[in-house]
């Protein structure tokens, strides 16, 4: 405490008091059991999570040859292929179409963003029954342009595509909000102005939207792709990380090998590579908008 | 022009439909009968609309305590999450003091730690402190936030400093100001925090699911999930289920679409 008067501490101490509840909570419920993670992560453990010997680094050795972590890890880049830009893209049309000065859009702003209020559980059980083959309205959509649908849920290729499609419906809502926030901070001059240069269209989409919009779509991306990284209620709901670990993307492995192998030593090597992809991304959004300030 | 306006409420009605059409599935359903659910082609309307679906749920589930449980630990949540980010955001703005900005990176870091990486050492704290299966397990872990304690501090910061000195000059301690002119002041702030708060806590699904065993503590989103492993999967059932728990969320985003907007668009557009 170089240089500290008594005046300092005594500031510091009114301060702290302040932030004592948050500084406890955090304490107890992130700071603590993030470094007991990492701890975990070097030791092997009992079933009922007591430590019995030192691993040193053979979990994350074994995560490096582990046949069903590979799956998984590729599982949830297909997932955040599937859902991310699919997502984001959709929202922006909505977005785009929903910005416009019409008597009672607001209540097509409140319907579109309502997936903002379902929960993933009850999003996932409603999809469950529009993917069920013989009883889903969506299979029978589907014949009707011809096309059989697939038994959705049992095959490995299209229960990605199906937990995708749903994950795409709940963050729709929250996309929408955010795309249709920054369109209505684009000034109206612009517009006008390239309207003016003859731009119409697509062209005024590609050209003056899409980059006036770029800082909601950056937050997305990066909100987004640490949402799919978290994802697990969809996939307990819909397919127990089935069929053959097609789903068992990150957090769901980390969920059984803990909770129902009781390794939880080999899991909390697999929430440290969680906690760095997720650091990973926000300190690149944390950075960007650093930049973004400056320059303005 | 006329045709252009006409043609743009056609797209929005068609695409607000396509949106909500699971939400309007999940409606119609909850009023069919198991056996019209069955019949193919699939029933879009129900054609002897009944409310038997409700009461079973009734008979199924308990489903009244499920929503009582999400209703007591989202509240808690809620005002925990109030009183912790108001003391907070208050000593960010107001106080100056030194270290001050080193406690605020602090708060900052949380926000890149997923809960997931912390789930496993959270199980063994609350079960060794005995709270599985109670209110203070789904709630406490939650009451504190670092994105509630910034989005408060920016409201604070746009209280005028005069007041705080006019406050000082009348003699008023620190924690008065706090309580009688500051947290007056940014009660639309409250409400965005108090709304994300309790839609994010009464939609909750990992915690609620390891931490609660007793069918009598389960939250709502955790108990209807159990409808789909019943041994027979009755859909009507499900669904007038899911519509019941989503119906307050629902609601509190027609009442509250304002501050959660705000709230959203937050970390996305300030700059």
């Amino acid at each position: 405490m170089k240089g500290w008067t008594s005046r300092d501490l005594r500031g510091l101490g009114v301060g702290l008091a302040y932030l004592a509840p948050s500084l406890f909570l955090f304490a107890a419920f992130v700071f603590i059991p993030l470094a007991q993670t990492i701890y975990l992560s070097f030791f092997n453990t009992r079933a009922t999570g007591a430590i019995t010997t030192f691993a040193g680094l053979d979990h994350y050795l074994e995560l490096l040859t582990s046949e069903a972590f590979r799956t998984g890890l590729l599982a949830t880049g297909i997932f955040a292929l599937y859902t991310v830009p699919l997502g984001i893209a959709l929202g922006l049309i909505l977005a785009v179409l929903l910005n416009q000065r019409l008597s009672a859009i607001n209540v097509f702003r409140t319907m579109m963003s309502s997936t903002i209020a379902i929960s993933a559980a009850v999003g996932a059980l409603i999809w469950l029954l529009l993917f069920n083959p013989s009883l889903g309205l969506l299979n029978h959509l589907l014949s009707l342009v011809g096309v059989r649908g697939p038994d959705w849920l049992i095959q490995p290729t299209t229960a990605i595509i199906a937990v995708s499609i749903t994950t795409i419906w709940l963050t729709l809502g929250t996309n929408i909000i955010v795309l249709l926030s920054g369109l209505q901070g684009v000034p109206e001059e612009i517009y006008e102005a390239a309207r003016l240069d003859g731009a119409r269209g697509l062209r005024m989409f590609t050209r003056i939207t899409v980059p006036m919009v770029s800082p909601s779509l950056f937050f997305l991306f990066v909100v987004d792709t640490v949402a799919v990284l978290q994802a697990f209620t969809q996939i307990h709901v819909m397919t127990r990380g089935g069929p053959v670990d097609a789903t068992r993307v990150l957090v769901y492995s980390i969920y059984q090998d803990a909770f129902q192998n009781f390794q939880f030593g080999f899991a909390s090597a697999q929430a440290v590579i969680l906690l760095l992809l997720v650091m990973g991304l926000t300190l690149i959004q944390f950075r960007f908008v650093e930049r973004r300030v400056h320059y303005q | 022009m006329k045709l252009g306006t006409f043609a743009k409420y056609v797209l929005l009605v068609v695409a607000s439909v396509i949106v909500a059409f699971p939400l309007l599935v999940a409606l119609s359903y909850s009023f069919m009968s198991e056996s019209e659910i069955a019949t193919f082609p699939p029933p879009v309307f129900p054609s002897q609309p009944s409310l038997d679906n409700y009461q079973q749920v009734f008979a199924t589930i308990p489903i009244g305590r499920y929503l009582l449980n999400s209703f007591v630990v989202s509240t808690a949540v809620v005002v925990g999450q109030l009183i912790t980010a108001s003391l907070a955001a208050y000593a960010f703005s107001f106080l100056v003091f030194r270290g001050r900005q080193v406690l605020f990176f602090l708060f900052l870091s949380t926000l890149m730690i997923p809960w997931e990486a912390t789930i496993i050492p959270n199980y063994m704290t609350i079960r060794t402190i005995g709270w599985l299966d109670t209110y203070q397990g789904l709630a406490v872990p939650f009451m504190a936030t670092a994105f509630g304690t910034f989005l408060l501090r920016q409201a604070f910061l746009q209280i005028p400093r005069e007041l705080w000195d006019a406050a000082r000059i009348d003699g008023a301690s620190t924690f008065r100001f706090l309580i009688s002119t500051v947290i007056p002041l940014s009660r639309p702030a409250l409400g965005t925090i108090a709304i994300y708060g309790f839609l994010s806590t009464y939609n909750q699904y990992f915690w609620p699911l390891l931490i609660t065993n007793q069918p009598l503590m389960r939250t709502t989103q955790v108990g209807i999930a159990q409808l789909r492993f019943e041994e027979t999967l009755r859909w009507g059932l499900v669904m007038a289920g899911v519509i019941m728990v989503a119906v307050p969320t629902l609601a509190l985003l027609v009442l509250g679409q304002r501050q959660l907007i705000r709230g959203l668009t937050a970390g996305a557009v300030k700059g």
